[in-house]
């Protein structure tokens, strides 16, 4: 594996944690916030193998990147079923107006 | 080369599933940037992982995606952000600096004796706590699809209750 590769697939990481995290910033949609998380957990996903295959253990860096990929897919079932029962709920995905807490 | 080209179109899908203003098109771009990385997952060689965030990332996720937004609905927002988007552009080059920092920073050097231990052994002998914690995800999952898929209370038979 090469240095340039290496490099490359550092800078993809570092992008897809900073557009995650930028966009869980300004997001105010509920279900844009859970976009988001799935860019960031992708980002660290790439990581981990990327980290595996520059030590020489991908096999290692696989099993994480496995546990990685099931509590991504949580992460969006629960933050999905999260946001249709507050627009249930409050009438809105808001997070601006959800502040309050209260109906 | 390739490389470049999945990077590239990875990144380009990312920002587009962010700038996208219909949540349905932001479902689609984020599919295209989970079959990207899945393709460089491949690429990297880690192809049972390439086969699972393909299958899940970019098939499950992307209908959960469909069918919450379908019952939600579309919203789109008027006014300022809660953070304005320089102090946004702050916080992340922050971040990404410090984090480049440590990346970019002294790399580890492999050091391998023997043969390497195949991905079953290493996740079955290896990692079982990590299994045991994806089965109690999974069963947290459960509970959250069935949040997904409760019917809305009914506001006559709630008052009734009432009485």
């Amino acid at each position: 594996m090469s240095i340039n590769i290496v490099t490359c697939v550092i800078i993809l990481v570092l992008g897809l944690l900073a557009i995650g995290f930028y966009a869980l910033l300004i997001s105010r949609n509920l279900i844009k916030v859970v976009v988001a998380l799935q860019i960031l957990i992708k980002g660290a996903m790439v990581a981990l193998v990327l980290a595996g295959n520059i030590s020489g253990k991908v096999n290692e860096g696989q099993s994480l990147a496995l546990t990685v990929i099931v509590a991504d897919t949580i992460v969006a079932v629960i933050g999905l079923s999260l946001a249709v029962q507050v627009r249930r709920n409050f009438g809105t995905l808001d997070l601006k107006a959800l502040t309050t807490l209260r109906r | 080369m390739e490389y470049v080209l999945v990077v590239i179109g990875c990144l380009i899908c990312s920002v587009f599933a962010i700038r996208a203003r219909r949540l349905l098109i932001s479902a689609l771009w984020l599919a295209g940037a989970s079959a990207l990385v899945a393709l460089l997952l491949y690429m990297l060689g880690a192809p049972e992982i390439a086969v699972i965030e393909l299958s899940v990332g970019a098939g499950l996720v992307t209908v959960l995606f469909v069918f919450a937004i379908n019952i939600a609905g579309e919203e789109t927002f008027t006014g300022p952000n809660p953070i304005s988007k320089p102090l946004a552009w702050i916080l992340v080059g922050i971040a990404i600096v410090l984090l480049g920092v440590l990346v970019l920073g002294p790399q580890v050097s492999a050091s391998l004796s023997g043969p390497l231990p195949g991905f079953a052994e290493v996740i079955w002998k290896d990692r079982v706590l990590d299994v045991f914690l994806q089965v109690v995800l999974i069963f947290a999952g459960v509970l959250g699809v069935l949040g997904l898929l409760s019917e809305a209370k009914n506001p006559s038979k709630e008052g009734r209750d009432e009485h």
